[in-house]
């Protein structure tokens, strides 16, 4: 005699209804506004081609939402419908083997909503891939390496680090290469993503049409940290962004109070791995730090840029980011209260 | 099944053998069954290992700035997860179930290869084994062991000496190669088993869908793992022989490696699901009472998906910096791919169709494989629109498609698969609320 299974039924039903809730729960999570997120949602675009691929991705999701509900609505159906009831008369039910007709109805159709699906993405992939490059453009060459951003203006003159500044309106070319192993980069307010491959050169543009601070991070797996490989996009006034390269193309600012700073500096091996203009650090291997204090964030955003973080930056790096690939200096503490003193004199 | 290991069971306790004569039978046996077995076994225990690699992972991930692991080890942790998961649970369950029941199914004695069987299941056993030493041995840049902390997919140049010098790298390349070797072994049985041993009478058209399903996805395996061992002896070459392959720094391609990986790992997938199909195909016709709906199309779809499935790979690299053209068109080869999958979720609802459901815990699996790798096929098609991808992939979103796919579609399946009468009502109504939720 078969039975309907009643403790696997409702087991089934209770599974459901926390699916349903937890899959509202989810949803409703994802579409709180920025105020109260500060996850950067993809679902908020502030550029022309972040737009565009958030207009495919509402098609795409709308036809495959469609999908879902005949699909499952048509499951649901048939588990009540068809369900064996225990005075069912034990009898095989009409013993049907296929039907061309349905099976030609059910390719034909799928067929439809991919070319479909297809059609309306070649158009955006053309349109952000092969975009033609503007005359008047910012050129920014992004430079990963593990675990920090290298940035360099080539037509301004300028290198920086981690944190971009860019103007609005105007369209940003970035250039895209890696100086170790790969990385990505990754402002979903912004644009898709684009890896950093090293060997191998990669493009891709942003023109941002509000002012604000967008927040990434680093995409693809690039070793230890790259969980604090984050990326913070200031996105300015023309005017403010004048400013802001007017005061990096300035040279260090050489205050004599923290000589002994800069003595400190210059004598250890900081020199090795960075550079500070007007001082004989010209190393290349970790950033820029000639305008160190116009950043808001160190160490790729990892820890908040004040005087107690850079000291325990250099002090201990393990203790904001281990894993990274800054040393510990193993300074005096007089040293290491110069130099950072120092440090922050370099606005 | 469960009779079969009762009988034996049986047997051996009442002859009253020493238990040593017991273990080393099971260790030399080369019957298919016991093989059958062995491999589900090690399944499973790699299931818990993997399991609980997970649960780290997730414990770490409880809230921001957590410290219950460092990142070293959390990265460890997610390498060994997806390795383990795929290699030394995916591919062993199913090579079991294949070995256990296609010989039963096409009504021969033994595979074609018992002896090759054999040397396959403990290939990829020593494989696992010797995965799972890299915790014990060697030295680790950051000491406490050596367990591979390069992502599942090991990409280059992070596997490369400059920015891997300890011996993970070399732990995960020799026992994936090693592995490897055992899964082209067994593919090699199935298909020859399949080919040339079914009773007389079968023709190919009358095989029961498992048996279909199991030779496509022999087929694929031996296509797409050839690939991966190539690869690694490639980056072996590189670490040791003074190769640049994959050796960016002295001009060799990042992104080859992705292509090699991928050409491999794409199909892979496909390998882990196509069984679980072949165990929905065979219990969704019996529990709803009726025949499967559309038996050649359901063939056809299959080989469909083996062939279109080894013309996706590059969907795992749309934002690489490939060109607009090559992203066209692996959206396009990525999107049709669906299109035969779609076909046979359909086939089994109208297999369901008309039917005389029995809502038994087989079939409640099943159901609930239906629902759930829907919702996985579709967020696949999500990542298979290029422009959409470049939002999602590298992020949360693939890590949810992939285990929608792989926990519902494969889990499920194989759970649906291996009731026994044993099991008591409550501990399947357990079993069945934990899942679903």
């Amino acid at each position: 005699m078969q039975k309907a299974d009643w403790p696997a039924i409702i087991s089934r039903i209770a599974g459901v209804l926390v699916l349903l809730v937890g899959v509202l729960l989810a949803a409703g999570l994802c579409v709180a506004s920025p105020h109260d997120n500060p996850v950067p949602s993809i679902f908020e675009p502030r550029s022309t081609n972040a737009e565009s691929l958030y207009h495919l991705s509402n098609f795409v999701l709308a036809i495959t939402g469609v999908i879902f509900v005949v699909v499952s609505s048509l499951l649901a159906y048939v588990m009540v419908k068809f369900r064996n009831r225990a005075t069912d008369v034990a009898r095989e039910p009409a013993q049907v083997y296929g039907s061309t007709q349905i099976e030609l109805a059910w390719t034909v159709i799928p067929i439809l909503i991919v070319l479909l699906l297809f059609l309306s993405t070649a158009r955006v992939i053309h349109a952000v891939q092969d975009a033609a490059k503007p005359a008047k453009a910012v050129a920014v060459t992004a430079i990963g390496h593990q675990f920090w951003w290298e940035y360099r203006y080539p037509e301004l003159g300028i290198v920086t680090a981690n944190e971009l500044h860019i103007p609005v309106s105007t369209p940003t070319y970035l250039k895209l290469l890696s100086a170790d192993t790969d990385h990505s980069f990754w402002i979903p307010q912004l644009a898709g993503k684009t890896d950093l491959i090293p060997n191998r050169i990669n493009e891709m543009w942003m023109d941002p049409n509000q002012v604000g601070i967008y927040l990434g991070q680093c995409a693809q797996y690039c070793g230890t940290q790259h969980a604090k490989m984050l990326l913070r996009v200031s996105v300015e006034s023309p005017e403010d962004f004048a400013a802001w390269v007017h005061a990096q193309k300035q040279p260090a600012i050489q205050d004599e109070k923290e000589a002994a700073g800069r003595r400190v500096f210059e004598s250890t091996s900081c020199v090795n791995c960075h550079a500070v203009g007007g001082t004989n650090g010209t190393g290349r291997f970790g950033p820029d730090l000639t305008h160190l204090m116009s950043r808001r964030t160190i160490a790729a955003g990892a820890a908040e840029n004040t005087s107690e973080n850079l000291r325990l930056w250099i002090q201990n790096p393990d203790a904001i980011k281990p894993g990274s690939l800054m040393p510990a200096m193993k300074l005096s503490d007089q040293e290491l209260d110069a130099l950072t003193r120092y440090l922050e004199t370099l606005r | 099944m469960s009779s079969d290991i009762m009988a034996i069971h049986t047997a051996e306790i009442t002859a009253d053998r020493p238990w040593l004569e017991t273990l080393h039978e099971w260790v030399t046996t080369v019957d298919h069954k016991r093989l059958g077995i062995l491999y589900l076994l090690y399944a499973l225990f790699f299931l818990v290992v993997a399991g609980s690699e997970a649960m780290i992972m997730r414990a770490q991930l409880m809230y921001p700035h957590n410290n219950f692991v460092s990142p070293q080890v959390f990265n460890r942790m997610f390498t060994m997860h997806g390795t383990t998961m795929v290699f030394f649970v995916g591919i062993p369950v199913l090579f079991g179930f294949a070995n256990y029941l296609v010989p039963l199914m096409i009504g021969t004695r033994d595979m074609a290869f018992p002896r090759l069987n054999a040397f396959s299941f403990w290939l990829t056993a020593f494989g696992g084994f010797l995965l799972y030493f890299s915790f014990l041995g060697g030295s680790g840049l950051y000491g406490a062991g050596n367990a591979p902390d390069v992502g599942w997919w090991a990409y280059a140049p992070l596997t490369s000496r400059a920015f891997s010098p300890g011996h993970s790298t070399d732990y995960w390349t020799i026992a994936l190669l090693v592995s490897g070797f055992g899964s082209i072994g067994t593919a090699i049985n199935i298909i020859a088993t399949i080919l040339c041993m079914r009773c007389p009478g079968m023709k190919l058209s009358r095989m029961p869908l498992l048996v279909w399903m199991n030779l496509v996805m022999s087929g694929m395996v031996l296509i797409a793992i050839t690939p991966l061992s190539a690869a690694q002896i490639m980056l072996c070459v590189d670490r040791y022989l003074g190769g640049h392959f994959f050796d960016t720094q002295a001009g060799g391609s990042a992104a080859l490696w992705m292509h090699f990986f991928w050409i491999f790992g794409h199909p892979e997938v496909y390998i882990l699901i196509i069984p679980a199909f072949a165990f929905m195909s065979e219990i969704i016709p019996v529990f709803s009472r009726k025949p499967i709906f559309g038996y050649p199309v359901m063939v056809a779809a299959t080989v469909c998906i083996g062939f279109v499935s080894m013309s996706v790979w590059a969907h795992h690299m749309f934002s690489i910096g490939m060109s607009s053209y090559t992203n066209t068109f692996f959206t396009l080869t990525t999107l049709a791919v669906g299109i035969p999958t779609g076909i046979k979720i359909f086939n089994w609802l109208g297999t369901m169709w008309g039917g005389k459901i029995i809502l038994k815990t087989p079939m409640l699996f099943c159901i609930a494989f239906l629902f759930q790798f829907l919702i996985a096929g579709l967020t696949g098609i999500m990542l298979g629109s290029a422009a959409f991808n470049w939002q999602l992939t590298g992020s949360y979103f693939v890590v949810a498609h992939f285990h929608y796919t792989l926990v519902s579609g494969l889990l499920f399946a194989v759970f649906a698969a291996e009731r026994t009468p044993r099991q008591t009502p409550f501990l399947a109504l357990l079993h069945r609320i934990s899942l679903d939720v």
